[in-house]
């Protein structure tokens, strides 16, 4: 096991050794990249949210000087619809052509390409593009997608119902609410995100007459799922002539794991006119076509015994996957989300149901959590909202509830097996952070003074480095999800790591370089870390679900192991010893307990490339590939609380102070750890207080549609977090490692509303049923509760 | 993010640039700060045919006292008003509303005349200028002319600015003996813009009573506008807590409040009360 002590790498926060180049403006992004005779795309998109396209006339934009070529989807003969990587039984899977020919189904969905010799021309060249629309009516609300006639957006999927998927046992859920002393219901709107990646979008397509390969720059999370998707399963072309490069990638938080139209358009245009193509997104692009995240609408119903037990949990919930199904769309509002609903908490019964709906809305995928973070703040919400049913203290009736320590396996009631927990002991670390005792005494004294002080917690859990490939492949997955690893090392010891995970802000090229140092006895700077290239990584599967360190870590340290192995073997022959008596320490092979009798890790590498004093049979090179399909998921877990006061006259609320104890597993680097942790919360924090996607009901125009409308996270909003971390390490894989990409992000949401809805506990508020807790939302909750008499359930 | 092309004029002087606007008529557009401006280009929503950049034109910028009055050259940036010592020690309110507008990069740039120029309905400049009875100074063909800060305002992004004139400078005198003055408004939360802004600027006798008291308010309707009734609240009367409140009750009227995402006419209303009220509670602690 991994553990940190001071002379090793693994668990030292050192600086990323990415970032020099970062913050000096050397990043290589996709809309760096510069190529001989490039051509600029710009899209033609749907100003409407559902209309027939009755015709394109494209003249006047051909006509216009400069213009290369214009493509419309009724040119693209051959490429079939973009896939839907995820196909649950009985889903309805509609056409989603790369360009729309027959029905644009929400704005911004691409009608036509125009490509010309430099972007300006492009665009000017595109308004000139005449589509000739018939409006058709659109529904954009997820409530009021399958409503007696709402707008009909497939054929294949009446009613607009893309699945309906349960989980768990219903009728022991039933009975579980006919024991229960108290019912609690709610219905819980998690809203609609826009991702807002620093980096917009970008794809650069181009193809070489001469070899016939096409090589794909492209803003993704998973290169090689990109090259899968695009050359299989779309274009139908070879694999080996498909080169996808993923460089400088800034931010996904899952809105780059995706086929998006326009790569795709790009990729199969570029074959076309011999040429290649740039294509980046502008903000608002961005904001119309990045796949959206959340989007539930939900009720639940929480059973109680009279002593606080947990007896049932039983969920309903409509997901809006927009108007057609993102890669990976099927999956977050059912496997990531239902198979979560059992928390940290010992529960009676769970009984979940799912219903899919198609909208007039860009489609909805996974975003920062996926799924996990809508889960959460279900169970945090209505635990919250029990406490106050029961007039328990939210921290008893969490301690009375979660699931005792336990160090290798819980069954959930909702088919996962937990890997190992102790989800007391981060409350409590949390709860003497915070002073509980001392915050009930001030918010009392607070309240006298009229001032609406509120306290909110979250005990969360989450599922990271999805996994194995044979259950997810039997639950719809149409990918495996493992991850490659190969370790070349070079014969001046040197070494060289080609990762299947991609860097889109995380940090491996110092993390998995700690790794590799840390293991081999050699210095960091002696590590390179290659990824996002096809052209160079054999395969692999991408960055997303907090996979890279418990999934790409494993597979690059079993290539170590491979490595040390042979190692072993030709430092046996150099010292004239046995294979078996050699031990690895410090950077030299050495003789068991001979420090004396050994060969440094650089003299082996070098010996392995000039084979001349070498153990016979043995193949010369030193260079190992692994793959590593773990057997489990991981699920690292935490406390988070949030403090905060409420302005009673204008409803606005500030945060005071943050605090976070999460448990990750083993960490690598605690300061990237802690970055991931910061933003997440961040990100949380924007979902709870002011993000959200708004489309109007009426036009089904998306209102939200520039960073002037949509209010992500200031640092002003935010106050300096307290964070510290429990370690229990995974038995998942060798490293202990369980991830922590995500865990703020799903964390910090109910904790924060949970702290809102507390400050309004003397007004009789007991819940607050949408996102975002704007100032206007908490205000006209505050008015309601004053003329209401006695608890009432807000509505706002 | 690519505006539609047109033509990009430098005038070296004030001449020069009228001499453009009157050739040019409504294909042209006056280049200030650019910060309401090229946005609206990049989206195309706005496509003006020729932009008149005033960098070039010297004496537009600068912060003088003049006669009782600091005179602000329309060019002047943000940054330069929020930074200034000569408006720090004389009117130092207009440095905390400067402080206010967008993000460090937008005050470097965005101009106080520009933006009293534009009018943009949440912009935060004109309610401490119709607080504190402001001066717009405009320039054209038949030489210069001074607008008061009330007829200024027409409407929407509509201002008293002649389509042949350029707005020069910005005059706004300075404060009487026992006078505070105050700017609190409440940003949204994505762009920073006033959902509603109240600014306050209050004259106290020796004696407590408030012999002089400007109200302007921003934000909630489609132009900036005097709040007469809380002015007519608060004259002659000595400013206690009970006194400030109930003049704040008029905050609303004449506003044509606007709803949108950020609030409906209930709420945005209510937010003009809220923040007269604290406007001019916070005014007053400065008179005394």
């Amino acid at each position: 096991m991994a553990t940190a002590t001071d002379d090793r790498l693994f668990g030292k926060s050192i600086k990323r050794r990415e970032d020099p180049r970062f913050i000096t403006g050397r990043g290589r992004y996709t809309d760096d990249l510069k190529l001989p005779g490039l051509t600029y795309a710009a899209f033609v998109r749907s100003p409407h949210a559902h209309a027939r396209i009755r015709g394109i006339d494209t003249a006047a934009a051909k006509a216009h000087p400069g213009v290369v070529a214009i493509f419309t989807g009724k040119d693209m003969t051959g490429v079939n619809s973009l896939p839907c990587g995820w196909l649950l039984p009985e889903l309805k899977v509609p056409p989603h052509p790369p360009l729309a020919t027959d029905v644009a189904q929400y704005v911004g969905d691409p009608v036509a390409v125009v490509i010309a010799g430099d972007q300006e021309t492009a665009l000017d060249a595109a308004e000139k593009v005449r589509v000739d629309w018939q409006v058709l009516p659109s529904v954009t609300n997820t409530d009021k997608a399958s409503a007696p006639g709402a707008a009909q957006l497939h054929e294949v999927a009446p009613n607009n119902v893309a699945f309906r998927w349960q989980i768990g046992d219903a009728a022991a859920t039933d009975a579980a609410f006919k024991s229960a002393a108290t019912v609690v219901k709610k219905r819980i709107v998690n809203q609609r995100l826009v991702a807002n990646a620093m980096e917009p979008r970008a794809c650069v397509a181009r193809y070489d007459t001469a070899t016939d390969e096409l090589t794909l720059w492209v803003t993704s999370q998973n290169p090689h799922v990109h090259r899968l998707l695009m050359a299989a399963f779309v274009l139908g072309i070879d694999e080996h002539k498909v080169r996808v490069i993923a460089p400088d990638v800034g931010g996904g938080f899952g809105s780059k794991i995706f086929l998006y139209n326009e790569e795709t358009v790009c990729s199969w245009a570029s074959r076309k006119i011999h040429r290649p193509i740039r294509w980046t997104a502008t903000r608002r692009e961005a904001f119309q076509t990045d796949a959206h995240g959340r989007d539930h609408i939900t009720d639940a119903e929480l059973a109680l015994s009279k002593d606080g037990k947990i007896l049932g949990l039983r969920v309903k919930t409509i997901a809006n996957l927009g108007a057609y199904l993102s890669t990976f769309a099927p999956a977050v509002p059912t496997y990531l989300y239902g198979t979560l609903l059992n928390g940290v908490y010992e529960m009676g019964a769970i009984h979940a149901d799912v219903t899919g709906v198609f909208t007039n809305t860009t489609p909805v995928d996974a975003y920062r959590g996926a799924g996990r973070p809508e889960a959460a703040y279900l169970i945090e919400r209505m635990i919250e909202a029990g406490a106050a049913a029961l007039k328990m203290d939210v921290a008893e009736l969490r301690k009375l509830n979660f699931i005792p320590k336990f160090a290798d396996g819980y069954q959930t009631k909702v088919a996962l097996l937990y890997d190992s927990g102790d989800y007391g002991a981060a409350f409590d670390k949390l709860l003497g952070m915070l002073d509980y005792k001392k915050f009930r005494g001030e918010q009392e004294a607070a309240r006298k003074q009229g001032r609406l002080l509120g306290l909110g917690f979250s005990t969360y859990i989450e599922a990271c480095s999805i996994a194995p490939s044979k259950v997810v492949g039997s639950l719809g997955a149409q990918a495996g999800l493992y991850e490659s690893g190969a370790v070349r090392v070079h014969p001046t010891g040197k070494v060289t790591v080609l990762t299947g995970s991609h860097s889109h802000g995380q940090g491996h090229e110092t993390t998995f370089a700690q790794l590799v140092a840390d293991q081999l006895g050699i210095p960091i700077e002696h590590v390179d870390i290659v990824h996002g290239d096809t052209g160079r990584v054999a395969f692999g599967m991408g960055t997303y679900g907090s996979r890279s360190a418990s999934v790409g870590g494993t597979a690059i340290l079993m290539s170590l192991n491979k490595i040390k192995e042979k190692a072993k073997k030709i430092a046996a022959h150099l010292l004239e010893a046995s294979a078996k008596d050699i031990e690895f320490e410090k950077g030299q092979f050495q003789v068991r307990g001979a420090r004396d009798k050994a060969v440094p890790f650089g003299q082996v590498a070098l010996t392995a490339y000039v084979p001349h004093n070498y153990p016979e049979g043995l193949e010369p090179g030193l260079e190992e590939t692994s793959f590593y399909d773990p057997s489990n998921f991981c699920f690292p877990f935490g406390a988070h609380a949030c403090v905060v006061e409420v302005d009673r006259e204008t409803g606005q609320v500030k945060l005071l102070r943050y605090l976070a104890v999460d448990d990750v597993g083993n960490v690598i680097n605690p300061m990237i750890v802690d970055g991931m942790v910061h933003g997440g919360i961040a990100q949380g924090v924007g979902q709870a207080i002011c993000e959200g996607a708004v489309y109007d009901d009426a036009s089904g125009q998306l209102v939200t549609g520039t960073m002037m409308d949509y209010a992500v996270p200031k640092a002003d909003m935010l106050p300096m977090y307290e964070t510290d971390r429990t370690v229990t390490p995974t038995l998942v894989n060798p490293l202990g490692i369980k991830g922590a990409g995500e865990t703020g992000t799903i964390a910090a949401t109910p904790a924060v509303v949970n702290a809102v809805v507390d400050a309004l506990a003397p007004l009789g508020i007991d819940h607050i049923e949408i996102m975002p807790l704007t100032a206007q939302r908490v205000w006209q909750v505050i008015q309601g509760a004053k003329g209401a008499k006695g608890p009432v359930g807000a509505k706002a | 993010m690519y505006p539609a092309a047109f033509e990009y004029h430098t005038p070296t002087s004030v001449k020069d640039a009228l001499g453009l606007l009157g050739k040019l008529g409504d294909d042209a557009k006056i280049l200030a700060g650019g910060h309401s401006l090229i946005p609206m280009m990049k989206l195309r929503l706005a496509q003006p045919k020729h932009l008149v950049d005033l960098r070039k034109v010297p004496g537009l910028a600068g912060v003088k006292e003049d006669k009782g009055a600091l005179a602000i050259g329309a060019m002047t940036t943000h940054w330069q008003v929020e930074s200034s010592s000569l408006v720090k020690s004389k009117l130092s309110v207009l440095s905390e509303v400067a402080g206010l507008i967008g993000d460090p990069a937008v005050r470097n740039l965005g101009t106080v005349g520009g933006s009293l120029a534009h009018a943009d309905p949440a912009a935060d400049w004109p309610a401490i200028m119709i607080a504190l009875g402001a001066e717009m100074v405009c320039e054209g063909a038949k030489g210069r002319r001074t607008v008061k800060v009330d007829d200024w305002f027409k409407g929407l992004m509509s201002t008293a600015l002649g389509d042949d004139e350029l707005l020069v400078e910005v005059r706004v005198p300075l404060l009487a003996a026992g006078t505070g003055a105050a700017y609190l408004k409440f940003p949204h939360p994505a762009s920073r813009f006033a959902v509603v802004g109240v600014a306050a600027a209050v004259t106290l006798d020796k004696q407590g009573t408030c012999t002089k008291v400007g109200v302007g308010v921003t934000g909630a309707g489609t132009k900036a506008v005097r709040a007469k009734g809380v002015e007519a609240g608060c004259t002659g009367k000595k400013l206690d807590a009970a006194t400030i409140e109930a003049a704040a009750q008029k905050a609303a009227e004449g506003v044509d409040v606007q709803a949108d995402l950020q609030g409906s006419v209930e709420y945005k209303s209510h937010l003009c009360r809220v923040f007269a009220k604290r406007a001019l509670t916070e005014a007053v602690k400065r008179a005394s």
